[in-house]
């Protein structure tokens, strides 16, 4: 080998193929350098998100908790989780579920599918008053009433819809809140049609549950059967737009099977526009038909209520500008989003300028309502605002969201997020008075971004900053399943109470006064009235015979804030917390003999182990 | 006639001698001995080729937001491999991405090259050392063309996978694109991804191969042509 080297030609041969080899390896390692996600100043993220304690946070974030059946309250800039409100779930750390007005909301359902938090509103600003979520799983509507963070009313299941995902969403003065059919099926539900009939014999439903103004109270309202498409979700129309509302729809193919090739044929599917204002006056006029209680409108009997919106394909997100003058619309399998003018499509309308009818609706001319398709991205799902004319669009496929402009429809920045987002919101960002300020990315997976806790992952909702002109990553926050939408409200438009005055609890049950804590029997139903205070709960004694039907009604007669009392029953699957003021009402058999301890289950005082008592249950 | 073609071949006579001195030349050459310095370079390509067979020949990697550190794809000469980890599967993964274009899955079987791409490696191997063996220029040459050839041959059949992969997509897939072709060498943004495609290890020992035999040749055609002027020089 020494006599090689000498020879100055061979030298040469092995220069060049060691330098070749080298060149080739260094390229190739250059592949390595992945692509950084932009984490913005660690120093700057951390001032803007930072709240001192005793401080409080700008916002009320209300997000979705999806399958876990929750409402969850978080603050804006800190990201901190403040409060779950359970609404369709059993919550024993609120006692939700196991008193009797609550296990008689929730009914024969354990669970339901939290998706789409809406605001109420007034002139189509956040009044502050009620939070309207959407049950997808077992087809019902809940208000909350944002006085006291707690569930008031469950409305449903609601006749004739089956997956209530188009919703909630509130039209602008709280007189409905709307919400539509994602699964067609036969109606009246009950009635049993092969799927093999799915285009003719399936239905879709349209829905307007009405609001009563003063009270919040949800009743059915009017329906609109529709061709059985996959309604997904909408928005009302604010301003020259009011009086309407748009709903995406996908499978416009009427298919069955393997959705995901047999919906997805189509170059289009349309967006459903929808004038409430002439529904109502339709169904004031009798152009119903009852169908399982409720009146229900044909849109191609009585026309001028429904048209269709040519759309990219599966649309997944429409969305309304906080003036009313544009729809936006997103095709989930297409990179680009389309804004249609309000103007346009009412001219349009006037005018019957339609392209065709498709199951007896006519379909608007896209090109005569269009104003301009902006290339977001990949997979664009829902836009959101803020208060300088810009729009903000979830890219799913992409991981990314895209700030545009309205009018000029050009993509000004983009920002990366972890990952896979779905809805977003900003700061009172589907009002007709956005704040800006804040863009909170509600993110589908979070891949491990997080201590490891196991293969049931968090998901991943992520505060961006979006007073500059590019978008600035502040904070990661981790949620529970599944934040599907959220609303975020200036915490000053909230008036929460702290503690129910006595003087407002007109529950007959409710005493006061620790010498009238008895309990009365008649026949083999016992009555309680007790009272909850520090640190006794009295009676300290209940005596029963087995098999008696015991009720006892809770009263927290603390009028102090944060002076929670809980009453946890031993073995009788009983807990719940009564708040001050207020007065719970518990329900149960006494079918197991023997001594069963109540204590007090919410930790009060420095004498809170103390707080205890016993149930005796004498056996037959 | 006999005379016009007389002449014509005197005619070429002078223009092809040039010609012909190549070619009683190169077939001189060919008859040629292999120099021990060729061998020893046969040897070594030889044994370089092992690293074809162990070693990846092509890496194609995929970034996006959603991968960071990028799903890997391993090519070997027999089999594909993606990068594998406790938490990720990443052939399983581009698979389940790609479907929703209506790709073709990446499966071993429906690879040809895994049969013969061995095969052939084994051949050349084999080849190189019957040119040690057997000692003689021609025989070298012989495994130098065939190296070219299939090698040529390698590089257009990954090509057609990659253009038959992007281009036969289902029609009936959810997410419509245009026909395209994967990145063979450099980088390339499709959709969401942006995709690396790289030689590995196994093709650059594939390439050493291919230089160590030129490097045979030229070594023993300089000895040639040496020996030659030495043999004209007294004369």
């Amino acid at each position: 080998m020494k006599n090689l080297f000498k020879k100055p030609k061979f030298l040469w041969i092995f220069l060049g193929v060691t330098l070749a080899v080298s060149f080739l390896v260094i390229g190739s390692c250059s592949r390595r350098s992945a692509l950084k996600q932009d984490k913005g100043g660690a120093a700057e993220a951390a001032t803007l998100t930072y709240v001192a304690p005793g401080d409080l946070d700008e916002y009320y974030l209300f997000y979705s908790g999806g399958h876990s059946g929750n409402v969850y309250v978080a603050g804006v800039p800190s990201m901190r989780h403040i409060a779950t409100i359970p609404v369709f779930a059993k919550y024993p750390a609120t006692g939700y579920g196991f008193d009797k007005e609550t296990k008689a909301m929730l009914g024969e359902f354990d669970w339901g599918d939290v998706h789409h938090p809406a605001l109420s509103e007034t002139k189509g600003d956040y009044d502050g008053r009620w939070l309207f979520v959407n049950d997808n799983g077992n087809n019902r509507v809940a208000r909350i009433d944002l006085r006291d963070f707690k569930t008031k009313q469950i409305l449903g299941p609601v006749p004739n819809v089956s997956g209530f995902h188009g919703g909630a969403f509130v039209t602008p003065n709280s007189e409905y809140v709307l919400a539509a059919s994602r699964f067609s099926i036969p109606l009246p539900k009950g009635t049993a049609a092969s799927v093999e009939e799915y285009a003719t014999k399936y239905k879709g439903v349209v829905s307007g549950i009405a609001i009563k103004p003063d009270t919040g109270e949800m009743s059915t309202g009017w329906q609109i059967l529709m061709p059985p498409y996959n309604y997904d979700l909408g928005d009302a129309g604010k301003g020259p737009s009011e009086g309407w509302a748009f709903w995406t729809s996908y499978n416009t193919e009427k298919a069955i099977g393997k959705l995901e090739v047999t919906s997805t044929q189509r170059e289009r599917d349309y967006i459903v526009a929808v004038n409430w204002k002439e529904v109502e006056k339709a169904v004031q006029a009798g152009k119903t038909q009852v169908i399982d209680g409720v009146p229900v409108v044909d849109p191609v009997a009585t026309p001028g209520l429904v048209y269709l919106i040519p759309c990219s394909k599966s649309p997944h997100g429409v969305d309304i500008s906080p003036d009313g003058k544009w729809i936006i619309g997103s095709g989930k399998l297409q990179s680009i989003t389309t804004a249609y003018s309000v103007e346009k499509m009412l001219a349009a309308i006037q005018a019957k300028n339609f392209s065709g009818e498709e199951d007896g609706l006519p379909i608007l001319n896209y090109d005569a309502i269009k104003e301009a398709e902006v290339n977001v991205g990949l997979g664009p799902l829902h836009t959101q605002f803020d208060n300088q004319g810009n729009a903000y669009t979830s890219l799913f496929v992409e991981s990314a969201v895209a700030k545009w402009k309205l009018g000029s429809w050009e993509v000004v920045d983009k920002i990366p997020i972890t990952y896979n987002i779905g809805h977003l919101a900003t700061a009172e960002g589907d009002t007709v008075d956005p704040d800006g300020k804040f863009l909170i990315a509600l993110n589908k997976l979070s891949h491990g971004t997080h201590l490891n806790v196991g293969p049931s992952q968090p998901e991943s909702t992520q505060l961006i900053g979006i007073e500059g002109e590019k978008m600035k990553l502040l904070y990661n926050a981790f949620t529970e399943p599944e934040p599907h939408y959220a609303q975020i409200i200036k915490a000053d438009k909230l008036k929460p109470i702290e503690v129910y005055p006595k003087e407002e609890n007109k529950n007959p049950n409710a005493i006061w006064d620790i010498n009238d804590a008895k309990a009365e029997r008649s026949g083999d139903a016992v009555t309680v009235k007790s009272i909850l205070v520090r640190s006794t709960i009295s009676p300290t004694v209940i005596e029963v015979n087995q098999g008696d039907k015991v009720t006892i009604h809770l009263t927290n007669i603390e009028q102090t804030t944060d002076e929670l009392h809980g009453f946890g029953l031993l073995e009788y699957n009983i807990n719940v917390v009564v708040d001050p003021g207020e007065t719970k009402t518990i329900e149960f058999v006494a079918n197991k003999p023997g001594v069963y301890a109540y204590y007090c289950t919410n930790f009060c005082s420095a004498l809170h182990q103390e707080m205890q008592g016993y149930l005796v249950v004498k056996p037959k | 006639m006999d005379k016009e073609r007389e002449e014509g071949t005197e005619q070429t006579n002078e223009s092809l001698s040039w010609i012909r001195r190549f070619g009683i030349q190169t077939y001189d050459f060919l008859e040629q001995p292999l120099p021990m310095v060729s061998r020893l370079l046969l040897i070594i390509a030889a044994v370089a080729l092992v690293a074809v067979l162990i070693f990846p020949l092509w890496n194609m990697t995929f970034f996006s937001n959603q991968y960071t550190d990028g799903l890997a794809l391993d090519i070997y000469a027999y089999r594909l491999e993606g990068a594998k980890t406790p938490n990720r599967d990443d052939l399983r993964e581009i698979n389940s991405l790609n479907h929703y274009i209506g790709m073709r899955p990446l499966l071993e079987s429906d690879f040809s090259e895994f049969v013969w791409l061995p095969f052939a490696v084994g051949g050349l191997m084999l080849l190189a050392l019957r040119a040690v063996v057997l000692g003689k220029m021609s025989k070298l040459v012989d495994v130098f063309v065939l190296f070219v050839y299939f090698s040529l041959y390698s590089l257009w059949s990954f090509y057609y996978r990659l253009h038959s992969y992007g281009h036969n997509l289902d029609p009936t897939a959810a997410i419509k694109v245009e026909p395209f072709t994967p990145p063979i060498f450099g980088e390339q943004v499709v959709g969401n991804f942006t995709v690396y495609s790289y030689p590995d290890i196994g093709s650059y020992a594939f390439i050493i191969y291919g230089i160590l035999l030129f490097a045979a040749i030229v070594w023993a055609w300089r000895g040639y042509k040496r020996s030659l002027s030495a043999a004209e020089a007294p004369a």
